[in-house]
């Protein structure tokens, strides 16, 4: 990790500020992923994750700050959703080939890595949640990224096809090396296999390592009460993995303030 | 014909887009180009697409303000028919041609204006062709389009140009008032019987070509008014196509 570190960001984001129509959603944003590490992105609704993945991907140009990729950066992008029109056919296949494949069998590959073999023929609008969102991955992979940014990638499906779905986006950056930023709700799945975590709530909250946000009294302002009974899980788990990992111990006074300060207007 | 077959594929885009009432929006202003262009002695191809190509632009860079988009472009659409009705009025001798450029005169095309027509429709495929992936993938999502980078806002700007050349190039043919019809009506009929975006565009030609033929053959027979009878045909085979589908479903169980 430590030669990673030290490698040149992927994507570096600097005082981003982001407005929709006057309406301030995300302030001042500074942050960058390295080559291999993936990064959480939680936080309440409308607390501007989604509006920073998209900055990121390049799909929203920031009100203001800046958004600098590297030269000639692969990415691989989830969206959340996507609007389709029943009016639009379009085969599996045929939309695996808009990202610039042109070998059905390597397209089909794709597919059948994400978990969604033999899809090819059918239509993008006759698909479960889960086959559509395994789709829009293979599609990703397609591109071969050195960073794959996933928007809620979970929505629509139930908590093992959730944890499959994480397990999965963690075989595939130890297999492609890629970077991975991933936006989420679903807190206590999908911090566990985070290098870092990113509180968001109009601002960067608090940041760390998963055991450092879920200890900090921002994430548990914003956090602690909705998901209760999800974090004492997850607390649990890693009372005993970390407890005695003494790097942690001695994080946790300094990196956070006074409890309260993360729970501003979002 | 040539229209037709370019107005197929652009359909498509048309309906991929819901931008039915963009559609109309164009079509009417061309109504207010071909008065500036009797005005200014300029050809008339020339002031519609100016015209037709303003009014995309004005439309594209209002969208997503004050007003919801269909609000918009009704007040677009209905303001520049009426200026262009309004100016028409005005001008010596226009009034005569005034039916033809809201309905079509089929009779009353000449040899320039088929150049003109092969060369709008021309031109409008042929930024379909160059564009296609691109304007695929961003009306599939912008976002994925923006993040794989291409870029979505010059892919629109690109449709409404090829919108622009063949609601010039039509014009003449079926008039300001079905444009859109001919647009629409083949491509949400070729959705019936197609499975992918390139079959779409490909049978949304040949009916939108079809129909313009089944058209133009009912008004010879019967005496019937061209424009609209070739928007009939198309509505004919948008029937048809749906039932068809509605069989082969049936069929298979």
């Amino acid at each position: 990790m430590t030669a990673l570190a030290e490698a040149p960001p992927l994507v570096e984001a600097t005082g981003v500020s982001i407005r929709y129509d006057g309406v301030e959603v995300l302030r001042d944003v500074t942050l960058s992923l390295r080559p291999g590490e993936i990064v959480t992105l939680v936080g309440p609704n409308g607390s501007g994750k989604t509006s920073l993945a998209r900055a990121l991907a390049g799909a929203l140009r920031p009100s203001a700050g800046r958004v600098r990729r590297r030269p000639g950066l692969r990415l691989g992008y989830v969206p959340q959703t996507l609007a389709l029109d029943r009016t639009l056919p379009m085969t599996v296949d045929r939309f695996l080939a808009l990202a610039g494949e042109r070998d059905r069998a390597v397209r089909e590959a794709a597919l059948e890595r994400t978990g969604a073999p033999g899809l090819g023929p059918r239509q993008l609008s006759e698909l479960s949640g889960g086959q559509f969102q395994r789709t829009l991955l293979a599609h990703a992979l397609l591109r071969r990224p050195e960073l794959l940014v996933l928007d809620e990638p979970t929505t629509g499906l139930d908590q093992p096809g959730a944890s499959a779905f994480y397990r999965l986006v963690a075989e595939l950056r130890d297999e492609l090396g890629c970077a991975v930023l991933m936006v989420s709700h679903d807190l206590h799945v999908v911090m566990s296999a985070s290098d870092r975590v990113i509180c968001l709530n109009g601002h960067v909250c608090c940041e760390g390592t998963p055991t450092v946000v879920a200890a900090a009294p921002e994430y548990r302002a914003l956090f602690g009460f909705g998901t209760g009974g999800a974090l004492a899980l997850y607390r649990h788990q890693h009372d005993h993995g970390h407890d005695h990992d003494p790097a942690h111990g001695h994080d946790h006074p300094h990196d956070h303030g006074p409890q309260g300060q993360g729970a501003g207007p979002g | 014909m040539a229209s037709a077959l370019a107005a197929g594929p652009l359909g498509c885009f048309v309906v991929w887009r819901r931008m039915a009432y963009f559609g109309d929006a164009t079509a009417h202003a061309a109504i207010l180009g071909v008065a500036v262009a009797l005005a200014l002695e300029i050809p008339i191809f020339l002031g519609v697409l100016a015209l037709a190509g303003l009014m995309s632009a004005a439309v594209a860079l209002s969208a997503g303000r004050s007003y919801a988009a269909d609000t918009l472009l009704g007040v677009a659409a209905h303001t520049a028919l009426a200026a262009g009705l309004t100016a028409m009025a005005f001008l010596p001798g226009a009034r005569l041609d005034l039916m033809g450029y809201l309905f079509g005169d089929i009779l009353a095309v000449s040899r320039g204006d088929v150049w003109t027509i092969l060369f709008g429709a021309a031109a409008a495929l042929g930024l379909l062709a160059w564009r296609w992936t691109g304007l695929l993938a961003s009306t599939l999502s912008p976002d994925l389009a923006a993040a794989e980078g291409r870029d979505p806002a010059r892919e629109r700007l690109i449709l409404m140009l090829a919108l622009a050349f063949l609601v010039a190039a039509a014009l003449k043919v079926v008039g300001a008032l079905l444009i859109t019809a001919l647009l629409v009506i083949p491509a949400a009929a070729a959705r019936a019987v197609s499975s992918t975006p390139e079959r779409m565009a490909l049978a949304a030609a040949a009916i939108g070509a079809g129909a313009v033929l089944a058209g133009l053959a009912a008004s010879w027979t019967w005496d019937a008014p061209a424009g609209p009878s070739v928007v009939l045909a198309a509505s004919a085979a948008l029937a048809l196509a749906n039932l068809a589908a509605v069989l082969r479903r049936a069929l298979r169980g």
